[in-house]
């Protein structure tokens, strides 16, 4: 089939080291000694575990709750005992620790019961659910969860699905693989999302250096009689970025201002669509995925991995090679240094390299910018790297913004062919990470005052009413003397006038008492009107950020700074940014 | 640990290899040079590279910078090879020394130095010299030179008087001088035709040394050092310029040619205007920039009075690059149709 492809600019050749584990087709890993679950592994809210130590679980069963809607759940990957629910250490450049179900396997893994559906008989959220319940989310990294995505704009009709099988950063396998192994539930998968979101038109893309996969993928649409196209596109790094492909195959751009939805465009990694037939057709969570191991290894492989596999005894099957020293989970490109040998494979690891010098040099030392260029013109989002460099290394922030620095989706292109060897991207996440901080601040700043000003206006409240009070009795009283002195009055005429006299001097003061309440009262009561007003405006937002341990909120402000990178697809939907360059 | 960033792949490219790339992309133009005049101009090469080195390591060491790594980047060789490409070829070697001198400390170093300086350093050491050393900067051999290797050398550290057969005006300034001195009544092919000093098309045996730079240049270009942009628009304003004069008065005004090959022209186009540090890096930015260079080149070589004009042209386009740039910045992915 033949159809118009558009380019993006920008874009790099790294060498693709991809031979090495494309070499055997892909294997189970064997069970691991313990499974170390992250209760936390999509955006958005962080699910409620829902077993404790020395529970049995199966494989499959749940343990980890979705917590609200932009949430996914998370199953126990093989059949076991839990050890433990606690901080362990996390596959995430922060080296930080997060809360976990640490599960020992008994050896059996015995599935729960599975129930597998005919999702066309299911109403759309019935599915929606369904892919939550059981934990699908983007797996080409990014891992924003997959039901909310698959909500189609009420506004703009969905012209195209992209389905991303570019695969882009270099050494990585799985997705290749899982084509060339898996087409039929791929495409199967295709079609559960294509029927949620109607779209025109559904695009395969797939980069040409992979030929077995695409034929595979063409072989399963063919079979399956679905009128999916199969495109190959061009091999250029970042051509996986999910805004690339969409670039590449629909020739709209996304820019971080918007979501993809906003075009009429959704993508999904192959992967993703993989999972979701297993959860619908086999009612299986997600509680595996594929993994390259590839790198400085004797054995480069795929395999499939349990969620929860310690890395280092993963990456032992691979025979990793004497002087390997680290692990960088993902691509060469966009990945990083896990801080920690026995951090486990999550969701959103695809790749796993063992990491040596030989293989890595390690980076000349940084020079100068000499503002030659390259670096804008490598960038496929067309920005201006060398100034953004420029005023993050000055920390003005705010030129950085205006040279859009949260439309750069860190693909490393930059840095990549940075003649200085400027570590640019690193600079831009610095610069992006003060900028939220910053506005953290603000906010938290803001919250501090609005409290104060309530506390003000309860005290004033307080006050007005006490003074209500005080003057209502103090005008009982007054009355109360007042007929006293009336009946007295009556009694004996002489001291009646006395009485008399005196009997405005005290009412006089109670009056004036009691206007001054009634004003004070009024206030206070707008006051305390406006006071619920702003308070239920508040309450809009969600209030479960409140009272977290330090983990907690050190996970949220990792959400918050993925999301604000992929700030515009973050709230309801789409999230081509989240399935990112791989 | 701190642990290294991504990405882990990375270019083979350095700031030393891309300026090893710009000094190879002056041997052609270097070969014809020596062809024409003799190896003097190697010696002048020599004189410039070793007091930009000396004048850099001063510099970097006063300021508690790593000498070898900076001394490596090779950016104070190519200023230095400017430099002496720039000056006249038997010019004093102190004349030599004290421009390269200057160029490197006060307009590279002082401004911070690699990727700092605001104006093209070799373009300094230029204008410096041409306003302090009027008459030694304009005096320029004529082609074919009939004197050895030595009596250039002699000339050139001052042991043999400056004989006037050794020095003239350059092609263009003698073209200059001469149409204005007659006054109308001499025309352009009638100076032309005084084959002392003029080939076929320009400065006698400059066309070749021009030559030789547009060779490299594009060299550079098919390297991707530099983009078309610059060079594009920089010969693309002087064919305009001079196209339209020429056109309008071919008595007065030489052709297009004749200044595309002389003075400065080929190596301002590929090698002064493209210094990325000091000129623009927008696109449109690096067009509009080129194109002012090359039009007020033209404009101070025929009109000015300095003998060439690619230098001043140069160095106040430096002065608007900044502007020039904020002015031109493109619209980024996916911003290309917003009002
Ligand atoms: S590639 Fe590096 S040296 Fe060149 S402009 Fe960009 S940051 Fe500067
Ligand atoms: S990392 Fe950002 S600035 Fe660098 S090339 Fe990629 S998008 Fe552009």
């Amino acid at each position: 089939m033949l159809m118009n492809l558009f380019k993006f600019k920008g874009g790099v050749k790294p060498p693709t080291n991809k031979t090495q584990s494309l070499t055997l087709p892909i294997a189970q890993a064997p069970l691991p000694s313990r499974l170390i679950v992250p209760l936390h592994q999509s955006i958005g809210g962080m699910p409620q575990p829902v077993v404790q130590a020395g529970d049995k679980v199966l494989k499959g069963q749940l343990i980890g709750e979705a917590d609200g809607w932009i949430s996914s759940a998370v199953h126990a990957p093989t059949s076991g005992t839990v050890l433990e629910v606690a901080m362990h250490v996390q596959p995430h450049p922060s080296g930080l620790d997060a809360m976990c179900v640490v599960i020992e396997p008994d050896g059996k893994d015995e599935w729960i019961a599975r129930e597998a559906l005919d999702y066309k008989a299911l109403k759309p959220e019935e599915v929606r659910e369904r892919l939550q319940q059981a934990g699908v989310v983007g797996l080409g990294g990014a891992v924003f969860p997959t039901h909310g995505k698959l909500t189609a704009s009420k506004t703009v009709e969905m012209e195209e699905m992209v389905i991303n099988g570019a695969e882009c950063e270099p050494f990585i396998t799985c997705d290749d693989l899982l084509m060339r192994e898996r087409a039929e539930e791929v495409v199967r998968g295709i079609g559960i999302f294509r029927d949620l979101l109607q779209p025109k038109k559904v695009l395969i893309g797939i980069e040409d250096n992979k030929p077995e996969a695409a034929a595979a993928m063409r072989a399963a649409v063919d079979a399956l009689g679905e009128s999916f196209l199969v495109v190959p596109v061009p091999t250029l790094y970042p051509a996986g970025g999910a805004k690339q492909l969409i670039r590449v195959l629909t020739g709209k751009e996304v820019p971080a201002s918007k979501r993809s939805t906003d075009l009429g465009v959704q993508c999904f990694n192959v992967a993703t669509a993989y999972t979701a037939w297993r959860a619908i057709a086999h009612g299986e969570p997600v509680v595996s995925r594929l993994v390259t191991l590839t790198g400085n290894v004797g054995e480069p492989r795929n395999y499939e991995v349990l969620i929860g596999t310690p890395m280092d005894e993963l990456l032992a099957l691979a025979g990793p090679k004497q002087d390997t020293d680290g692990i960088v989970m993902g691509g060469p490109m966009m990945g990083f240094m896990v801080p920690n040998g026995s951090a486990p494979v999550v969701k959103a690891t695809n790749c796993l390299i063992a990491h040596s010098t030989k293989l890595f040099p390690p980076k000349a030392p940084e020079m100068p910018c000499i503002r030659c260029g390259s670096c804008a013109e490598a960038c496929p989002h067309e920005l201006q790297p060398f100034e953004m460099y420029w005023f993050s290394r000055a920390k003005n922030f705010g030129k950085t913004q205006e040279y859009h620095i949260f439309d750069c989706i860190e693909c490393g292109c930059c840095s990549f062919v940075c003649p200085s060897r400027i570590p640019l991207v690193q600079y831009f996440r610095f610069a992006k990470s003060e900028i939220w901080a910053r506005e953290r601040e603000k906010k938290a700043a803001d919250t501090a005052k609005t409290r104060f000003e309530f506390k003000q206006l309860r005290e004033e409240r307080e006050k007005a009413e006490k003074a209500e009070k005080l003057a209502k009795a103090a005008a009982a009283q007054a009355a109360k003397k007042a007929a006293e002195a009336a009946a007295a009055a009556a009694g004996t005429e002489s001291a009646g006038t006395e009485q008399a006299a005196s009997v405005p001097s005290t009412e006089a003061p109670a009056q004036a008492v009691a206007v001054d309440a009634e004003k004070e009262a009024k206030k206070a009561a707008i006051a305390a009107a406006m006071a619920r007003a702003k308070a239920q405006r508040e309450a809009v937002q969600p209030k479960n950020t409140e009272a977290l341990t330090a983990a907690q909120q050190h996970a949220i402000d990792d959400i918050e700074s993925r999301r604000s990178v992929l700030a515009p697809e973050s709230q309801d939907a789409a999230a081509p940014g989240s399935e990112k360059a791989e | 640990m701190m642990f290294a960033p991504a990405p882990y792949l990375l270019k083979d490219v350095s700031v030393s290899k891309v300026m090893t790339q710009v000094c190879l992309a002056l041997l052609p133009g270097i070969a014809a040079y020596v062809w024409l005049i003799g190896p003097a101009i190697l010696i002048q090469l020599l004189l410039a590279s070793l007091t930009a080195l000396l004048a850099e390591g001063l510099m970097l060491r006063l300021q508690g910078k790593p000498l070898g790594l900076f001394l490596a980047d090779g950016s104070a060789i190519v200023t230095a090879w400017l430099i002496a490409l720039a000056f006249p070829p038997l010019a004093p070697w102190w004349l030599i020394v004290t421009g390269t001198a200057f160029a490197i400390v006060v307009a590279k170093q002082l401004y911070g130095g690699l990727g700092q300086n605001p104006f093209n350093p070799a373009m300094i050491a230029f204008a410096v010299c041409i306003v302090a050393f009027p008459a030694l900067m304009s005096q320029w051999p004529p082609a074919g030179l009939d004197a050895s290797f030595l009596e250039q050398c002699k000339v050139i550290f001052g042991f043999s008087p400056r004989l006037d057969a050794l020095s003239g005006a350059t092609p263009l300034d003698a073209m200059k001088t001469g149409l204005k001195l007659a006054e109308g009544t001499s025309s352009v092919s009638h100076l032309m035709a005084n084959s002392e000093i003029y080939g076929q098309l320009a400065g006698r045996g400059w066309e070749w040394v021009a030559t030789g730079y547009l060779i490299g240049g594009l060299w550079m270009w098919h390297r991707k050092l530099i983009s078309w942009h610059v060079p594009t628009a920089f010969i693309g304003a002087i064919l305009a310029i001079s196209g339209a004069l020429w056109l309008y008065d071919p008595s007065q005004f030489a052709s297009p040619m004749f200044h595309l090959l002389s003075g400065g022209s080929m190596l301002g186009a590929f090698f002064i205007a493209t210094d990325p540090v000091s000129g623009c890096t927008t696109p449109r930015g690096k067009l509009i920039f080129a194109a002012g260079a090359g039009l007020l080149a033209y404009i101070i070589r025929v009109f000015g009075g300095y003998p060439d004009g690619v230098a001043f042209a140069v160095l106040l386009l430096n002065l608007c690059a900044p502007v020039i740039d904020l002015l031109t910045q493109p619209a980024i992915f996916g911003m290309k149709d917003k009002s």
